[in-house]
């Protein structure tokens, strides 16, 4: 069986009739116990599983995923992967994650089509441009690339915008991170599943928690539709579901969930090379490498379990998308989506142990998860594996908010919810 | 669009009103709330994934009111202006 992707075994599959390719990943019946389980088989649930394996030798491992891998917000988000934030806590935490990705395709044998064609953020008023410098220079300071864009700049990257000088928000500059980009988010799922997978891994999909199992207070494994599964270490990266596995376990969380919505269009010839956000008509978009033009904005206004996603703010998208670039008035929309992101009151993420001992949690990553798939799968396999928070995580703990050390990034980097 | 209705003005449009948080959520009294307690009350939720019980504000007449709905299928069962017994 031909195990490693390369030109060479491409090559030889072709000549051999594409019989001999071993599947991506196996789909074995569950044990009834594990060393340690993960719940979620989203991004973040599958990095986690392939870390534990990888980093810490901890390879008798469950991934349970109540439907199919990479279903949820890892095959609905726009595949932005940056770092543009403000405090040093975020910054380490998104850089690491954006470090490994632009690993990853070696480190997985994978290739997740990691394309770092830079991200402009528009400024639309000279109160934005001063807001603008002041993100450039504190992601500087933390060792970031980041630079602050002329209106000519931005008119080189993205010609395509509305530079008219009565447009309802003119263009006056914006600020540049040159690393960022775009990634396939299949890509991103089956790689680390093929990864976890291949260092022995069980992923087991349509297996969906029923129950935890509680025994002296500590937490022992999981009913399952699937039977039940024993282990004394857990962790769970379910995003906007972190609230219903939660109320299972006996603890509340500081989560709303609200749908997230995107939309692509029909394919088109590259027009747009750049990833293009603006704060000012809430915003963001690039085109795919199929040629569509992929649109993200804001969260509805609702909270919500419903992956549909409404009306009111999907035409809100639209008429800024317009606005920014009104050659897009000719493409028709091919797709609309959403899914159901977990959002925290300071716009930053929940990572450590959870109220139940011996489960621990990685959610709160509400419109930016995908981006930091990399980061959570490493440190949640930490705390998993030692018990322990890595430095980059301990801030992120859940204590912080009894204690008051909340790290506002929706204030820091003006998250738009 | 939805419509939503406010016990004031009746059905309107969905973007005329604003989540304003879980119906019962009670502010703690009192000199000696812990800090946990405190947190609960700012910060932790039950979020359900189905049947819940909201405050929603109308945001044309400023009426706040409990709204139940469903946060799966978006259903809204009922609307009842929020008296002093309610939220005291």
């Amino acid at each position: 069986m031909t195990r490693r992707y390369s030109a060479l075994s491409l090559f030889k599959e072709g000549l051999a009739g594409q019989k001999g390719w071993e599947p991506a990943w196996r789909s074995p019946e569950p044990k009834k116990t594990y060393d340690a389980i993960v719940i979620g088989g989203g991004g973040h649930g599958l990095a986690t599983a392939y870390y534990l394996a990888k980093n810490h030798g901890i390879t008798n491992v469950a991934l349970l995923e109540k439907g199919w891998i990479g279903g949820g917000n890892t095959g609905r988000n726009t595949t932005v992967v940056r770092s543009n934030y403000y405090y040093p806590e975020s910054v380490a935490i998104y850089d690491l994650a954006h470090r490994l990705y632009e690993g990853l395709s070696a480190d997985l044998n994978y290739n997740v089509m990691l394309s770092q064609r830079g991200m402009v953020f528009l400024a639309h008023s000279i109160n934005e441009m001063e807001i603008t410098a002041r993100t450039v220079n504190a992601m500087q300071i933390n060792g970031i690339d980041a630079e602050i864009f002329s209106v000519d700049d931005v008119r080189r990257v993205a010609p395509l915008l509305n530079f008219a000088p009565d447009a309802r928000f003119p263009i006056l500059g914006g600020g540049w991170q040159g690393r960022a980009g775009t990634a396939r988010h299949d890509a991103v799922a089956w790689g680390y599943a093929r990864g976890a997978s291949r260092l022995g891994v069980d992923i087991i999909q349509n297996c969906e928690i029923t129950d935890f199992i509680i025994e002296g207070g500590r937490c022992r494994g999981v009913h399952t539709t699937r039977g039940t599964i024993r282990a004394d270490r857990i962790g769970m990266a379910v995003a906007g579901h972190s609230s219903v596995l939660a109320a299972k376990a006996g603890f509340r969380l500081p989560v709303n969930s609200y749908a997230l919505q995107a939309c692509v269009s029909e394919p088109v010839k590259p027009i747009l090379d750049t990833v293009v956000l603006s704060p000012g008509t809430g915003v963001y978009v690039s085109q795919s490498d199929k040629g569509e033009i992929v649109i993200g904005g804001a969260l509805d206004r609702v909270p919500s379990y419903g992956q549909r996603g409404n009306l009111p703010v999907l035409e809100g998208v639209i008429a800024g998308l317009l606005e920014m670039f009104p050659t897009f008035a000719q493409l028709k929309l091919m797709r609309q989506w959403a899914g159901i992101v977990d959002v925290v009151p300071d716009s930053s993420p929940i990572i450590g142990e959870s109220p139940l001992p011996n489960l621990f949690i990685n959610c709160g990553w509400g419109t930016g998860g995908f981006k930091a798939i990399p980061a959570g799968g490493t440190l949640l396999a930490h705390l998993l594996a030692t018990g322990k928070h890595h430095d980059i995580s301990r801030p992120f703990d859940l204590a912080r908010f009894a204690s008051g050390r909340l790290l506002d990034e929706a204030a820091g980097s003006g998250i738009a919810h | 669009m939805q419509l939503f209705t406010c016990p004031f003005c009746g059905p309107r449009d969905e973007t005329e009103f604003h989540f304003g948080g879980e119906a019962g959520n009670l502010r703690p009294d009192g000199a000696d709330v812990t800090a946990d307690r405190w947190a609960s009350y700012l910060y932790m939720r039950d979020n359900p994934k189905g049947a819940t019980r909201e405050i929603w504000v109308h945001m044309n007449c400023g009426e706040f009111f409990v709204m139940e709905r469903d946060t799966v299928n978006h259903k809204v069962e009922t609307s009842i202006a929020l008296d002093s017994a309610e939220h005291a």
